[in-house]
């Protein structure tokens, strides 16, 4: 079982490697290329499967099973740059569900991308990303962690701007990475300045790491200029990172812009992994996020994060009941889960927000994808308002949407969306500071079982409304089978997560040492989340049931009774428009006042250089003309000349070189005789 | 008259006659063998100087003319090999139709 820990780095260098070597295939090799991928994946998964067994057999009397290995990665001076990896029960669960779902996603993927000329490049980009967040999920240095969420990010963007020609999409995937970027600059100032409190990266290094008790003790100790906690204030900082990546309020536009991309993408990216990046490194700074705080006032970050969250899931919710886009609503639908899940982290700790990521991997996948088998089915159609009736010509499909649906809605019992939504509300409800966010939670719950009503109704129930539902045709095995699979999954993990046997809880709890208390008071939040979800749904039912969805250009019965909130939400309360008009207006003026001044002060630049220049060249001409020019043409003019005069002598007849010879011989001896006259 | 002196006169006749020679004649041969006049007239003066000189055992004068004998006939086969192969090319041996080496 060792051999799974020591070969942790395996199941991240696996996809590179297939990334790798299929950028490197050629256009005739795309078969090779996705067979590469799919094999890598499930190599990764398998040694994930491996990794989490092992975590099972840790002996619990002494803590969690905790394994890590530290390298050096370079050293400068004194200092030296460790990074290294970390398998704890925490990244245990993230490494499978990653796989996993991943697995499922690349196989579905062979079928929805089936026509696409670049599907080679399309499974490249796709294995670069599974590595890439495989890295931030087993990285044991926050270093590495953030190269790894940078390269998550990269692939993002790749992907989300895969069709390219496409301008919309283009756009998307540029507004995702600047929008990401904002959060990031918060991140690696967190980063930075802990790096020079701690003086280490490494989360776990045997007592040395920066999340260990010598590190964190030293650190609750000292205060910003402020007054504020350094702890509190570099956990702040990686929280912007986190929302930025997690579509937290203020930096959530870009995720619902982000559906431009392939559906697989949407799913594997923008429900199941990459947005639950950001929730996973909360859980993984939490004991930093965590100091100074009693359970009766909790720490300054987990109070952000829980209303931060709160506000998060109320918004997306409202946003989602007036899209038309099949995938927009699920979009916004994923921010007002992630709210969720911030709201558990930060009431209820890692466990509960974990918890619900977990499940909402499983059943956000299932409904992306089923999304893509719908949209498959339909040529291509995206918008709700144009379909219809496909209960009958997709009946796999809509049989496993409808439990993603349910799992979603909260529907009780047997799905297992009920019980992590569940255990966040538990965690709220006993919160000590206020008790909104649990109602908004509540309120959340019952909008979230509307609007996934409403979609039902607009999708599969009723009749068809346009050509493109009309010869809608089941997707093929390959895509139904990962839909199954997923489906199965949402059901079978209610039986590891219910309140009255956590078994999935008490794990992830001992990655962090938080144990979940004995629900007390937990069938007064189960009635009342039960009560939410079924209002919800009968709300839902009785707005667009039975025939009543509207086809486009008709206004939906929420339009016809609450025209002005109706127009709201779906301009998604004028965040896009209001960031039009600050953010991006402010960065252009800036630009504009950048330019007019590099233009002014170039100007000047430009007059005195012309000047100076020119009086240079006037010198240089006068020099040229009379001095170099004149002196050396009248040399060349001399030796010309002389050289006439001299090739004369040299006729080319040997007797008149001899008869020069006897002249000079003659008068030699004339002038010798002369010399020697007595 | 000394003998030293009559024999100075006849090398510089014998001189005389090679230069004149040598500027004279058009044939390349003829101004070679004239060439070859006045280096004997020189060889003769080394012999007189050197019979009639203070030191006549010396046998000085006799290696001079001998190392000059040889570098004359190494001198002369070099002249005619040269005259030779201008033959062939110009197909003469008047020297003033050989002017190509003019500047």
């Amino acid at each position: 079982m060792e051999f799974f820990a020591r070969h942790l780095w395996l199941i991240p260098v696996l996809p590179l490697l297939a990334a790798g070597l299929g950028a490197l295939l050629g256009q005739s090799r795309q078969r090779t290329a996705i067979g590469l991928s799919i094999a890598a994946m499930v190599g990764a998964c398998l040694l994930s499967a491996g990794a989490f067994l092992l975590t099972l057999t840790g002996p619990a009397s002494v803590g969690p099973y905790r394994y890590h290995h530290n390298l050096t990665w370079f050293e400068s001076g004194t200092a030296a740059v460790q990074i290294g990896w970390l398998l704890d029960p925490l990244s245990a669960c993230m490494l499978l569900m990653i796989t996993f779902v991943g697995t499922l996603i690349f196989l579905f993927s062979t079928g929805y991308m089936a026509h696409d000329a670049r599907i080679g490049r399309f499974f490249c980009f796709l294995s670069l990303f599974a590595a890439a967040m495989l890295g931030v999920v087993l990285s044991n240095s926050l270093l590495l962690l953030f190269v790894c969420w940078e390269l998550v990010g990269l692939a993002s963007y790749l992907l989300i701007g895969f069709w390219y020609d496409r301008p919309a999409a283009a756009a998307a995937a540029r507004k995702a990475f600047l929008t990401t970027r904002i959060g990031d600059l918060g991140f690696l100032v967190g980063m930075l300045w802990l790096s020079a409190e701690t003086g280490t990266l490494l989360f776990y290094d045997n007592g040395n790491g920066c999340l260990e008790a010598s590190a964190l003790t030293q650190l609750v100790a000292r205060l910003t200029t402020t007054g504020m906690g350094v702890s509190t204030a570099i956990s702040l900082l990686l929280f912007c990172g986190a929302a930025g990546k997690s579509g937290q309020v203020p930096l959530h536009v870009w995720l619902p812009d982000a559906m431009e991309g392939p559906t697989p993408v949407s799913a594997l990216i923008h429900a199941a992994t990459m947005v639950a990046a950001g929730v996973f490194l909360m859980a993984r700074v939490f004991p930093l996020a965590t100091l100074g705080g009693t359970p009766e006032h909790p720490a300054v970050t987990l109070q952000v994060m829980t209303w931060i969250g709160a506000l998060t899931a109320l918004f997306g919710a409202l946003t989602a009941v007036a899209q038309t886009d099949i995938k927009r609503i699920l979009a916004y639908s994923t921010v007002s889960q992630l709210g969720f899940m911030m709201m558990g982290l930060g009431a209820g700790g890692p466990p509960v927000g974990m918890l619900h990521l977990l499940t909402h991997a499983f059943f956000k996948a299932l409904l992306f994808l089923g999304a893509g088998s719908v949209i498959h089915g339909c040529d291509g159609e995206q918008d709700i308002r144009k379909m219809g009736g496909l209960r009958a010509r997709m009946p796999l499909t809509f049989a496993t949407y409808a439990v993603g649906m349910m799992a979603l809605s909260g529907v009780p019992l047997v799905f297992s969306g009920f019980w992590s939504k569940d255990a966040i509300l538990h965690a709220l409800e006993e919160w000590p500071i206020s008790k909104v966010p649990f109602l908004l939670g509540l309120v959340t719950a019952l909008i979230t079982a509307f609007y996934m009503t409403r979609q039902m109704a607009y999708v599969f129930f009723g009749s068809d409304r346009s050509a493109h539902a009309h010869p809608a045709h089941e997707s093929p095995r390959i895509m139904t089978l990962p839909l199954i699979l997923l489906a199965a999954v949402t059901v079978g993990l209610s039986a590891v997560a219910t309140p009255f046997r956590p078994w999935l809880e008490e794990f992830l709890a001992g990655a962090s040492g938080h144990s979940p208390e004995i629900p007390s008071g937990t069938w007064m939040v189960l009635g009342l989340s039960t009560l939410a979800s079924l209002a919800g749904i009968t709300l839902g039912w009785r707005f667009y049931g039975g025939g009543k969805a509207a086809g486009v250009g008709v206004p939906e019965p929420l339009e016809l009774r609450f025209p002005r909130l109706y127009r709201i939400l779906a301009n998604r309360f004028y965040f896009d428009e209001l960031y039009a008009s600050t953010a991006v207006r402010g960065t252009i003026a800036a630009a504009w006042m950048a330019a007019g001044f590099d233009h002014a002060l170039g100007g000047l630049y430009r007059d005195v250089a012309a000047l100076l220049s020119s009086a240079g060249s006037w010198v240089a001409r006068m020099t040229d003309q009379w001095v170099i020019n004149t002196s050396f043409d009248d040399g060349c003019d001399g030796l010309r000349t002389s050289g006439r005069l001299a090739s004369r002598a040299h006729d080319g007849k040997p007797q008149h070189y001899l008869r020069a010879l006897a002249v000079g011989v003659v008068l030699l001896v004339l002038g010798l005789a002369w010399i020697a006259r007595p | 008259m000394s003998p030293l002196l009559l024999h100075l006169l006849l090398a510089a006749a014998l001189f005389s006659i090679g230069l004149g020679g040598a500027l004279i004649r058009r044939n390349a041969i003829v101004v070679l063998i004239s060439i070859e006049l006045m280096l004997n007239a020189a060889n003769l003066n080394f012999l007189a100087f050197w019979r009639y000189g203070p030191e006549p055992e010396a046998l000085n004068g006799p290696l001079f003319v001998l190392f000059a004998i040889a570098v004359a006939a190494a001198e002369a086969a070099v002249g005619l090999a040269l005259i030779i192969a201008i033959y062939r090319r110009y197909q003469t041996h008047q020297l003033e139709d050989i002017s190509r080496l003019k500047g």
